[in-house]
This record gives structure tokens, sequence and C-alpha cells, in this order.
């Protein structure tokens, strides 16, 4: 196997680093000793003192890195990445009704975001109506509130669904806003074929962290199987799946778990859609994936690049992928929401800033920075602007994006990308034995991990083994001007009342016959176990609204309650 | 058996509610008081002020550790100390976790919410509030005894 150092080379350097070791740094020592006994990533990672080719002696720069755009695509998907096209801005963003978030789309647009990203309130995201009781206090909060295609109408109100993509944060009924979105292009005069953004649609990871389960895991699996058989043959340019590392690692996980749970996760959604008769390279190309880039820097840019090399080992040697495309991983990143403090909230800007470096210098294809005021609302215009405007200036001032995944070729980078790597699979090998993702989540297996590393942490944060500015450490009295930050305010009663209304209305004008027919038939088709997609598309597109559609799949599906385990 | 009141574990219960699935915080806290020493009750997501005052009641708890993180506090924790009122069970303090903003903490406190925890409070801070609380409680509760 071909090496990049030669053998002299190496046995000269071992000499050297051995004397070094041994004469040298205890003199250092002495006079100055390390701030710590032990220094670890966040996950818990020894990190040495210092890297060098030793820790690459048996490293094959041709099987481990390659060159960009080709396998195994360690150094990045795109031959020439952000050189030719600097990566998509896509701000999350909704609150209030449809009007509320049209404003805001439109103001983001206007300032530079290349890429458009719903957030959903609560009550839309487990499919539920704005005047179903569990709802009251809860519309229009976290995100925005879309009950009907009608609300999807007014959202996109003068922007052309040709012309932008747009990423659906929604799991359980994302079929349902799937179908307000298609049924809005058609009404706009948008062909299927041009229709491109990304639904998240992944169910296993609701389990494990995000919690907005509605149906149990067999059935919530099917589902979400079944907007990808139909949006691959019929909106060839969407994404109908982002396999989301993004929630587990929120949720506490270390940065190997959330690595090792999303590609299990996606194992697990290969095999489903194989075992539906589908051919891997009809649907791996349009796979797509979305991470957390959280504070311990060197270690998320590892992860990402770990990440690209095992799903493109994983698609080519286990799946059998041909295309080139199928073995891209691709994927979006949002930077770290746990790593932002209440205290002095000023300092979350700069978090954000160095996330999204991160982010940027682990090759992602899309990028969402957080607002400075989210351990308190959804941003406020102020700190939505602050957010996109990091991405602006870590492309066009800093140099950054101008050439090919940067930091190839570090000692530390390359070994701790081979470590989270190595690291990973374990764990996949763990769940592989327990018979895959699916059973695993069954077991409560991955939810056990997440939560016993989420307390560790919390452990470590107490005991003063890790540190957060302003939290454990720089503490101090705050002035009022940094305590009271000015927060996003809207009138939340009144924007519930308001989609309370419009949804009784939009009940009460639509076709009672039609609107029947098609609840009926996708009853049907649901205990028929057909493909549910076409005819939730027809139901949305009879008016029925999210609440009606996911509580006529509940009544055959079944819904979900988690053991409360801590 | 001399006083059941001191010898009798301090019992929590950790409620999530409202429909977010955040429950990282809860459940945290929930394993930080029983390392403690406490009794906890978790009810798990998706709880309505209904569910939690009834589980309070029927559990026995002293303390009530809500968490919501959905911004909907305001609504959902009126309705809350609503139903303990109803059901006679006002003496079972509540505290409050999660993204709070800071206007929102008087008038919480002026609900009764008897202290709001940030992100970034100690678990040595929240156990100890926690513990003071439980024990007036008891305190009150043995006095009307005699």
């Amino acid at each position: 196997m071909p090496r990049i150092y030669s053998e002299d080379a190496l046995r000269e350097l071992e000499e050297r680093y051995r004397r070094w070791e041994e004469e040298v740094v205890p003199e250092w020592l002495k006079k100055l000793p390390e701030r710590m006994s032990e220094f670890t990533t966040l996950s818990g990672i020894p990190v040495k003192r210092l890297y060098t080719p030793l820790d690459l002696k048996d490293h094959d720069y041709m099987e481990k890195l390659g060159l960009p755009g080709e396998y195994p695509f360690t150094r990045g998907i795109h031959a020439t990445m952000y050189r030719a096209r600097i990566w998509t801005m896509r701000m999350f963003s909704g609150y209030g009704g449809p009007e509320e978030t049209n404003e805001r789309l439109k103001f983001l647009i206007k300032h530079g975001e290349t890429g458009l990203s719903l957030a959903f309130d609560y009550p839309t995201l487990i499919g539920i109506d704005p005047d179903d009781p569990m709802a009251e206090g809860e519309v229009g909060i976290v995100g925005v509130s879309v009950p009907t295609v009608v609300d999807m109408e007014i959202i996109f109100r003068d922007i052309n669904l040709g012309e932008v993509t747009t990423n659906m944060t929604i799991n359980p009924p994302a079929p349902v806003l799937y179908s307000f979105y298609v049924a809005v292009a058609e009404k706009q005069g948008v062909p299927y074929t041009k229709i491109g953004g990304t639904t998240q649609n992944d169910p296993l990871k609701e389990f494990i962290a995000q919690k907005s389960y509605v149906f149990p895991p067999e059935p919530a699996v099917k589902v979400a199987m079944d907007l990808i058989e139909w949006s691959i043959k019929n909106t060839p340019k969407w994404n109908p799946i982002s396999i989301s590392g993004y929630h587990i690692r929120e949720a506490g996980s270390t940065a190997v778990q959330e690595l090792a749970f999303t590609l299990a996760d996606g194992i697990e959604y290969v095999r489903q859609l194989i075992a539906r008769g589908m051919d891997v390279d009809t649907f791996a190309p349009r796979l797509s994936f979305f991470f957390d880039s959280h504070i311990n820097f060197f270690e998320e840019i590892a992860k990402f690049r770990a990440a690209r090399r095992m799903w493109a080992k994983i698609m080519k040697e286990w799946f059998g992928a041909k295309k080139r495309r199928s073995l891209w991983l691709r994927f979006h990143t949002q930077t770290a929401g746990v790593s932002l403090t209440a205290q002095q909230p000023y300092n979350n800007i700069v978090r954000t800033a160095i996330e999204a470096l991160a982010a940027v210098l682990g090759g992602t294809q899309s990028l969402h920075t957080n607002g400075f005021d989210e351990p308190f609302r959804v941003p406020s215009e102020l700190a939505a602007m602050i957010a996109l405007r990091t991405q602006q200036i870590i492309a066009y001032e800093t140099g950054v994006a101008d050439t090919v995944d940067p930091l190839a070729g570090s000692y530390f980078v390359e070994w701790l990308t081979d470590e989270i790597e190595e690291r990973a699979w374990r764990y996949i090998e763990r769940i592989e034995r327990m018979g895959g993702m699916l059973e695993a989540v069954k077991k409560g297996f991955p939810q056990r991990e997440v939560t016993e590393a989420s307390y560790r942490f919390q452990r470590e944060v107490e005991e003063g083994k890790r540190f957060i500015v302003g939290v454990n450490i720089f503490e101090q009295e705050e002035i009022d001007e940094i305590r009271n930050v000015p927060l996003l305010e809207f009138d939340q009663p009144g924007i519930e009342a308001r989609m309370k209304e419009r949804v009784k209305r939009v009940r009460a004008e639509r076709d009672q016959a039609r609107w029947r027919r098609s609840l009926d038939e996708l009853r049907r088709a649901a205990e028929r176990g057909d493909n549910v997609v076409p005819y939730i598309l027809q139901a949305v597109k009879a008016k029925a609204t999210l609440g009606e559609v996911m509580g006529t799949l509940k009544e055959v599906y079944g819904v979900y309650v988690e053991p409360p385990i801590y | 058996m001399s006083s059941p009141q001191s010898t009798r574990r301090i019992k929590v219960l950790v409620a999530k509610l409202g429909i977010d699935g955040h429950d990282r915080g809860a459940k945290v806290i929930a394993r930080a008081l029983k390392d403690a020493g406490f009794e906890v009750v978790y009810t798990g997501i998706r709880q309505s002020p209904e569910q939690v005052a009834l589980a309070a009641i029927q559990e026995d708890v002293d303390v009530i550790g809500v968490s919501i993180l959905s911004g909907a506090h305001m609504h959902h924790m009126e309705k809350l100390m609503e139903k303990l009122r109803e059901y006679g069970a006002e003496d079972i303090p509540v505290v409050l976790g999660g993204t709070i903003p800071i206007p929102d903490i008087e008038p919480l406190k002026r609900m009764g919410i008897r202290e709001v925890f940030l992100p970034g409070t100690s678990l040595r801070y929240i156990i100890e509030v926690v513990r003071r609380l439980a024990e007036e409680k008891r305190a009150r509760e043995a006095e009307t005894l005699l």
C-alpha cells in the first residue's frame, strides 16, 4: 500500500519524538504545568499533546482521502466545492401564522439568503389542527401554523416555487405538508419536475431524540418510505428525506453517537426501500442528511469528513450502488442550539460563528446559523439578520471558501477523522447485531445511550470539567442591557384565534362530498397497505386539514406512547 | 412510628407540560434529583395541566417541577395553577424550567410559581431549591397536624 511518508523519515522522526518527550517536554512541564491532566474532545475522545506523521503511519492517502468529487469523498462531494458555489444559506424560519412567516421569508430573501427553510409550530409538528384542545396556547410559537393548503399558499405569496428550494422540518405529517407544497406549486403553474426542496421525514430519530412522533415505529417508517417512493417518481428534484443527526446531538449525544446513529438510520431506510423492490441507484441520490455543528471545533470538522467517507463506503460496499451520486453524503448543518446560553446572550453570536466555520471547513452543502436570542424565543429580525451576516462574512471575507478542504493533511484532523470513524463503526456493528436501527429503537438502545451521554455531560459541567463561559466560568451579574435582549414580540393569542377561525372556515366552505370521499379513500388505502401519498395529495386538494388526514391515519396505524424512562 | 414526615423521602414530580418534545432537561433533572436521594416520578412528554395536577395528587408529591421549551409556558402554567387550586392542591410548590424569556419571570411568580430556572442553572442549585420547598411544605403540614 502506498504511504505518504517514507520509512526512513518516519524512523528518524520516531527517534526525535522519543527524545523530545523524554527530555524536552519534562523540562517545560517543570516550569509550566499543563492546564489539565487530561484533555478530551466534547465527546470524551482523549486529545494528545502533539500530533505528527507518526499518528498517520499507515495512512493511505488515496484510500482515506482521495480527491474531492471522487471516492471516498472525504475531501468533499464536488471537485471544486465553494470555489464554484458557496453553500446554500438556509435560515430556519417561521412563527405566528402564514402571513407573518411570508413577511419573514421575504425579509431574508431580500438580505441574501439563498434557500428557504420552514419551522413549524408544535401543533403542526405533531399533526393536529389549531382548534384541537391539545394545541391550546401553542399555535404559532416555535414556528408557523399550517393546518391547510390555504395556509401554505399564503406562506408563499409573491414567492415562485419554481425559483426557490424549501426545506420543511416535518416528520410524521411530512406527506401532508409535502402535499400542501406540491398543490401550491401546481396552482402557481410550476411543474412537478421543477419543485425543489426537502422534507425531513426521518421517523427513527423521532423516537431517539426529537419526540414529535405520532405513529408507532413500524407504521412511522412505512409512511416515510411511502413518501420517498412517491417523490422519487413524481418530484425528481425533491429530497424526500433528511436523515438527521441534529436532534440526536441536541438531545445530548456525543459527536460519535450522532454520526453512528444517523448512518444507522440511513442504513435502515436503504434496506426498507430495497425491500420494496427499488433499485438502490434510483433513490440513493435523493437521500440527504442533516448534522449539528457543536462548539468543539476540530471534532466537528472531523465528524463531517468521516461521515462522507463512511456513507460512501456503506453505499458502495454494502449496497452495491454504482452511480457516483448514490455515494454522496450531501448534508445540511445547523449550529448547535444547545451550545447557546441564556447568560450573557450576546456571546452566542461568537459561538455560532465558530460553529458555522466548522461546518464550512467540514464541507456542508447548506447551513443555518442560530439567532443569539434563541435560548429565549424564536429569533427577532435583528438576531436572524446577524446570523445570516455571519455566514456571509465567512463566505466572502475570510477566504476559507477559496480552496477545497483546507484542513486535510493536518496530523490532528486526519487522526481525529479516523478515530471518530473507528468509534462510529463500533456503534454501527452493535446496532447491526441487534437487527438494525428499527429493532434497536424498539429496544430503546439509542434512547438510553443519548440519555446517559446527556447526563454525563451535565455532571462534567457541574464538576467544572467542562467550561461554559458565563455559566460556570467568567460568570457575572448582568446589567439590564445584556439581560433584557429585545425579543420578537407578536400577538400569539390573536394569531391563535385567527388560525382557529380560518381552519373552521376552510372546513365549512369545502365541497363536503369530495372531502368525505377523499378521506374514505385514504383510509382504505392505508388499510390495504398501499402507498398513502397520492391519497393524501387528493385529500389536501379537497381541503382536508392536517388534523383530519393525520387523524384518519392514526385510526389505522395507532399512536405511539413512550415509556417515561430517564 | 415517630415522625413519618421527616423520614419519608422527598418525592418530586417531573412533568413535561404541553406538546413539545424537548425532554433532555427534564430527564437530566429527574436523574439528578434521584441521585440526590429524592423519589422521582417522571410523567413523560405531552401532558396536559389536568394530567399533571392529577399525577401530583395521586403520587402525593412534595414538589412539582415542570419543564417547558415551547414558549407556551404562560398559558400552560396558568392552567396548571388553576387545576391545582380546583383540586385543593395549591399547597404543592411548583417550579419551572426551560426557555423562559426574562420578562416572563415576574408574571410567572405572581401566578404562584416558586422558582423559574433558566438554561444553564446548576443541578446543585435546583436540588437545593427543591429540598427547601419540600421541607417547608412538610413543616406546614406538621404544624396543621398539631
